[in-house]
């Protein structure tokens, strides 16, 4: 009795665990310090999430589909720096739709490299971080980009603008998560999706394309660089080269903190943006509280340990790994 | 049989003849589109290459273990960077103020220390909780690099010991100095993974890993020194580095992850584990920086390097798929 009452204690945990951490955080920051849950306070963390935040939503896909994507930082600066280019040459109206195809014609390579050729997405994606950080660059010449016009463009709407008192990058970001949720959760692709990174042998025995699906969880990462690309030259109006470097690992941590297994087959959307969002709070509360701004790496190390540990600890039902 | 045995033959000497080719074709590229009067295969310049190579192949010697072993390390660049600040920093310390400079022995154990201890943090983690390599040294490298940002904020450390530095650029034979440590690393590691039973091990854990329990290997200790070895590798790379440079920003090591993987990939070690070897890694270094040295003769910039690389890794990773899909095809038949 006692037993079985520890154990579905465990299996809420396993299951529920980063909600459980999350409350507590949040309660902990709250005591700490009365400003962290100010509404201006908890807009300005979401807000400033939103990039990284639109970015893991797509990676979700790639993740539950079994696997990685280390080359969504480098993608995003491609799209920020293509969309703030073609913004003086065509407009905005045809940038934005331009920018788009060209971010989702690379995903849609990667998705072929992956996908139909079957090779490992780790090194596909680690090749595509470099390659693409070159077309980046050769596209730029090496030099920042900035749109001409500043004050006259009303581009500086989706990073800057605000939606019924609510700022446009939470709305983008709000929007695009229960999109993408709807899709993976209640579409027979989203099904599909976890039917391959759960158990590739078996999906392809059931007749489930593996190739389409990995193709198209690739694209829909692309799109959301993409989207992120188009927050963040909206939001700053001028870029480096290498604005978006070292994101694809802290999208990674997002997903992973959002209980999603880098083995495939587990996690949901609205738990990565869960995730995102603890990220983004945990630096905010450790700086309203007067932390020095590098510890948040730290705790997030810690974290991330913690949250994955818990988690496989509550499914096999052991605190240590059987490993001797 | 002859068949599989060619097949293996080419896949154990492929890096070698990419490198050839590297060699054959910036010489004759070079000799057309070079600006420089200097021929391409010049000695020196070639003695330079080892030389450069130096930093990331000391690292991608011990990730190539780690890899073998079926784990990865995400953290080395994190790692590389705090143990450089510990060196640099730890001889202003004012404990060792009188000693002159016999500081410089006690920076580098200190330096040294601090990548073992790092190192086997991640070993031990990744041992007791049974959470992926992967997702371990994914945080370390956040969590290192936060440590780095906090001893010094954005300011760069920097000490300049000119005895240090005269240390640094001296040469053994007509060989710079972080050329031998490089050859006597692959040399000792070589060692370790062929001729020591911990080489063994590490293989049968990588290549299969329930077999290996079941064979009696203890897959926790293996794993937990092969990490502590990368550890002290990034470290060493570290003090080789900085001793002649003498200043460290807190950016330094960022990528360098990717480049010594890159490099690991290169030379045919597998990502699941049970294969690779310390020699066709080093043929990697070599022949990523026979590429970055290479187009940068003949007028290509960072930009092309970049693309060429990633491009590179992709096809090499196709080759391989379709060299291995061959063999087995020959022994089904």
């Amino acid at each position: 009795m006692e037993n079985q009452r520890l154990k579905s204690l465990m299996n809420f945990l396993a299951k529920q665990g980063i909600l459980v951490a999350f409350a507590i955080f949040m309660i902990g920051f709250t005591l700490a310090n009365e400003r962290f849950l100010a509404i201006d306070n908890v807009m300005g963390v979401i807000r400033s999430s939103a990039i990284l935040g639109v970015m893991a939503l797509g990676v979700t896909f790639v993740v539950i589909g079994g696997n990685l994507d280390l080359s969504v930082g480098s993608m995003m600066s491609f799209s920020t720096i293509v969309v703030l280019d073609l913004h003086d040459k065509l407009g905005p109206e045809l940038a934005i739709p331009v920018m788009f195809l060209m971010t989702m014609a690379i995903g849609a390579v990667i998705g072929i490299l992956v996908g139909y050729l079957k090779l490992n997405s780790l090194i596909v994606t680690l090749g595509m971080l470099s390659a693409i950080h070159g077309l980046t660059l050769t596209y730029s010449g090496g030099k920042n980009m900035d749109i001409a016009d500043k004050s006259g463009t009303w581009f500086s709407v989706f990073g800057q603008g605000t939606f019924l008192g609510i700022s446009v990058p939470i709305v983008i970001f709000g929007v695009l998560a229960l999109i993408l949720s709807a899709l993976l959760g209640k579409t027979p692709f989203g099904r599909k999706v976890y039917a391959v990174g759960g158990n590739n042998v078996a999906a392809t025995f059931s007749g489930i394309p593996r190739a389409r699906v990995v193709f198209m969880t690739y694209v829909i990462s692309s799109f959301c660089v993409a989207t992120a690309g188009l927050l963040q030259a909206s939001r700053s109006l001028g870029s480096q080269n290498t604005v978006g470097q070292g994101l694809e690992l802290e999208v990674l941590a997002a997903v992973i903190l959002g209980g999603a297994s880098l083995l495939g087959g587990s996690g949901t959307v609205i738990k990565t943006a869960i995730g995102v969002l603890i990220l983004g709070f945990i630096q905010n509360g450790l700086l309203l509280v007067g932390l020095d701004f590098y510890v948040q790496y730290v705790v997030t190390w810690a974290i991330i340990v913690l949250a994955v540990w818990l988690d496989i600890a509550a499914k096999r039902g052991r605190i240590w790994s059987p490993i001797a | 049989m002859q068949n599989e045995n060619r097949t293996r033959l080419i896949k154990d000497s492929a890096i070698w003849g990419f490198i050839v080719l590297e060699l054959i074709f910036f010489s004759v590229a070079g000799h057309y589109l070079s600006l420089s009067e200097s021929a391409f295969m010049d000695i020196d310049n070639m003695l330079l290459l080892l030389k450069q190579s130096a930093p990331i192949g000391i690292i991608a010697l011990g990730m190539t273990i780690v890899m073998i072993n079926g784990n990865i390390d995400l953290s080395v660049g994190a790692t590389f960077a705090l143990s450089a600040i510990v060196m640099l920093d730890s001889m202003t310390w004012s404990i060792f103020a009188g000693i002159g400079d016999w500081v410089i022995p006690i920076a580098w154990g200190l330096a040294l220390l601090t990548g073992v201890v790092l190192g086997a943090i991640n070993g031990l983690i990744v041992w007791k909780t049974g959470v992926d390599a992967f997702i371990v040294t994914l945080g370390a490298m956040l969590g290192y690099r936060g440590l780095v940002f906090m001893y010094n904020g954005e300011e760069p450390t920097f000490h300049l010991n000119w005895t240090l530095v005269d240390m640094a650029e001296s040469s053994i034979l007509g060989f710079e100095t972080p050329t031998v440590i490089l050859v006597i690393c692959a040399v000792l590691l070589w060692l370790l993974m062929t001729k020591t039973v911990h080489g063994r091990n590490a293989y049968a854990i990588g290549d299969n890993r329930e077999a290996a329990v079941n064979a009696g290997i203890r897959v926790g200790p293996h794993m937990m020194i092969n990490f502590t070895i990368i550890g002290f590798l990034a470290a060493l790379s570290a003090v080789v580095f900085y001793s002649a440079s003498g200043s460290v920003n807190p950016n330094d090591g960022e990528l360098y992850e990717l480049w010594v993987i890159t490099a690991v990939v290169l030379g045919g070690t597998k990502l699941t584990g049970g294969k690779g070897s310390i020699i066709a890694t080093f043929g990697g270094v070599i022949a990523i920086q026979l590429l970055r040295k290479g187009l940068g003769h003949i007028g290509a910039d960072t930009a092309m390097v970049n693309l060429v690389i990633g491009l590179i890794l992709i096809a090499v990773l196709y080759m391989d798929r379709q060299l291995n899909r061959k063999g087995q095809e020959e022994l089904k038949t």
